[in-house]
């Protein structure tokens, strides 16, 4: 009689792509309906865009490549790639934008590479950076936080969807009347003007601590990337090592000169540090696989997106960071492996 | 390569199947950098042509006397020779361009397709095939030059042949075609990471018509054994 064994792994985890895809999906809901409630309908426009083209774009390169279509398209990672780069653009954009992006996240820098699994580049990084260095003037377009006192108007869901549709907003509404600049951008302009971060800080557009409205989202993103780290969907050495480094670099800053480096609170809830910290680097794929590889990834993305926003002419460089730290993962994990249990360590062999 | 190689198979080599940009993928920093419009490529596939040609004319002229040990430094000074000449013609009659090539005319010395037909063919091969060789490897590179800049300026700028006065003189104003009028085009592709993207899409049209070629040749000859 034969005994057959199969061979390993003999236990499996249920964490399988789609699952943990999906996890991610539900963790990013909270952050999505803030957005909504701060900057109107304009995001949902966006994600909608921007997983329809991620999707069509997936089907066709997996056709293109020989590849059954069924799976690639059930594992849900092109609708996570689609939803963060959907979440990085202002409310409001251009389809043509957004399209732009999610053919270049999912054409160029997941397929072209081998497909989920074999991209160097996190996918939505990449397809924000194509769409920020083409398209410098078309991400402005985010609204005044809805707050209360501020003056300007949010766009309503027809107007936004008009301009969705056509880069116009419809009627006598002009962009400049209803978009503001985001928090980094205020900042390096009237920095640029030699004003000191005090007067900078009087602008009714900041808070507590960074932007209004996006300190708000910032929670909401930590919310959803805590439940992941609750789930162990995603590990704590990434998102705290880069919090951690970004905090500790502007801190630092902060204390040399007040008056011309913001403080730690408006790095950590201005813009999509958040997103990042939790949701982007954090990336099985492109980001490190061993735990004190994490670590490194980590500080190295938070001490670069404090180096080009502080002294980059980017506002933010957390996409910058992010691509830039992916060319080096390979390496960090080849020289952070861990010892073989049984063997000497590598330095004794 | 043998004295026998007829001229047809040295242009061949030097289009296709060699091709230095997209085969050899040498001299790929003026190929990157100088290819963000069709004018700009063509202009620098021209002075390279030149420069290749006139350099292996000159080094299979002198072969006979140029010694193992000092070979080398003598075919930089040859082509730094020529480079220098067309440089000044560059700047004497398109001046234009002259401005808009910038360091790249220059660094045609240091481009190594130059230097490696030098050593690689014409130190060895009588003049008339090396001229061939310089020729069919110069109207290579600049064909990827024209390539990849006609590709770039289209998708980053809608445009073709913009700035065509710079080489035809005033009569090139008219040639510009405004394709994708008024549109600022995919900005990434006029920009140095669309010079690396355009010319990783060219080399992957080149291996797929080449793997193409080479299964329909394997069926042809399937069918013929069978």
């Amino acid at each position: 009689m034969p005994l057959t064994t199969g061979s390993a792994p003999f236990w499996r985890t249920p964490d399988t792509v789609p699952v943990i895809m999906r996890h991610v999906l539900y963790a990013l809901v909270p952050a999505i309906i803030a957005s909504v409630w701060f900057f109107g309908i304009g995001i949902v426009y966006n994600l909608i865009v921007a997983v329809v083209t991620a999707l069509v774009t997936e089907a066709i390169a997996l056709r293109l490549r020989g590849r059954p279509a069924g799976p690639g398209l059930a594992d849900y990672s092109a609708i996570v790639t689609a939803v963060l780069l959907a979440m990085c653009l202002p409310p409001l954009t251009a389809w043509w934008v957004t399209a732009t992006g999610a053919c270049f996240a999912v054409a160029v820098a997941k397929h072209l590479y081998g497909g989920l699994g074999f991209n160097l580049f996190n996918p939505a990084m990449a397809g924000y950076v194509a769409v920020l260095v083409s398209f410098p003037d078309a991400l402005s377009g985010w609204p005044a936080p809805n707050i209360g006192d501020l003056d300007a108007p949010i766009p309503g869901s027809g107007a936004t969807l008009w301009f969705t549709l056509t880069g116009q907003l419809p009627g006598d509404l002009s962009l400049d009347a209803i978009t503001r600049a985001t928090p980094l951008d205020t900042v390096k302009t009237e920095l640029g003007m030699m004003r000191t971060m005090d007067e900078i800080g009087t602008n009714p557009l900041f808070g507590d601590f960074g932007g209004r409205g996006w300190e708000w989202i910032a929670n909401f993103v930590a919310l959803g990337g805590g439940w992941l780290l609750i789930r162990r969907i995603i590990r704590w050495q990434t998102p705290v090592a880069m919090l951690v480094t970004l905090a500790g670099m502007a801190a630092v800053g902060y204390l040399f000169d007040p008056a011309r480096l913001p403080g730690p609170g408006f790095h950590l809830f201005s813009s999509g540090t958040m997103l990042c910290a939790f949701f982007i680097a954090t990336d099985p794929v492109t980001g490190a696989a061993t735990n004190r590889g994490k670590l490194i990834v980590g500080a190295a993305i938070g001490a670069l997106t404090y180096v080009i926003r502080t002294w980059g002419s980017y506002a933010d460089g957390i996409a910058f960071a992010v691509l830039l730290v992916n060319m080096a993962v390979p390496l960090i994990d080849r020289y952070t492996r861990p010892r073989v249990y049984g063997r000497p360590p590598r330095s004794q062999q | 390569m043998s004295d026998t190689d007829s001229f047809a198979q040295i242009l061949r080599r030097g289009l296709w199947h060699e091709n230095p940009g997209l085969v050899q993928l040498l001299g790929l920093c003026p190929l990157l950098a100088v290819s963000n419009t069709l004018v700009n490529g063509l202009g620098l596939g021209l002075a390279t042509i030149l420069v290749i040609c006139a350099t292996n004319v000159l080094v299979s002229a002198c072969r006979r006397w140029l010694h193992d040990d000092f070979r080398l430094p003598v075919f930089v000074l040859i082509i730094a020779t020529f480079v220098t000449s067309v440089e000044l013609l560059c700047r004497a009659f398109w001046f234009d361009l002259h401005l808009a090539l910038g360091i790249f005319l220059p660094l045609i010395v240091t481009n190594c397709v130059i230097l490696g037909r030098a050593e690689a063919f014409a130190s060895r091969q009588r003049v008339s095939a090396a001229l061939a060789d310089g020729l069919a490897h110069g109207l290579g590179f600049a064909a990827v030059l024209i390539a990849l800049g006609g590709l770039r300026e289209l998708v980053g700028q809608g445009s073709l042949l913009a700035g065509a006065e710079l080489l035809f003189g005033p009569v090139g104003r008219g040639w510009s075609l405004e394709l994708v009028p008024q549109s600022g085009g995919l900005l990434l592709a006029a920009l140095p990471p669309g010079a690396f993207i355009g010319l990783a899409v060219l080399i992957a049209a080149r291996n797929a018509l080449t793997r193409r070629r080479a299964n329909a040749g394997r069926v042809t000859a399937a069918a013929a054994d069978s």
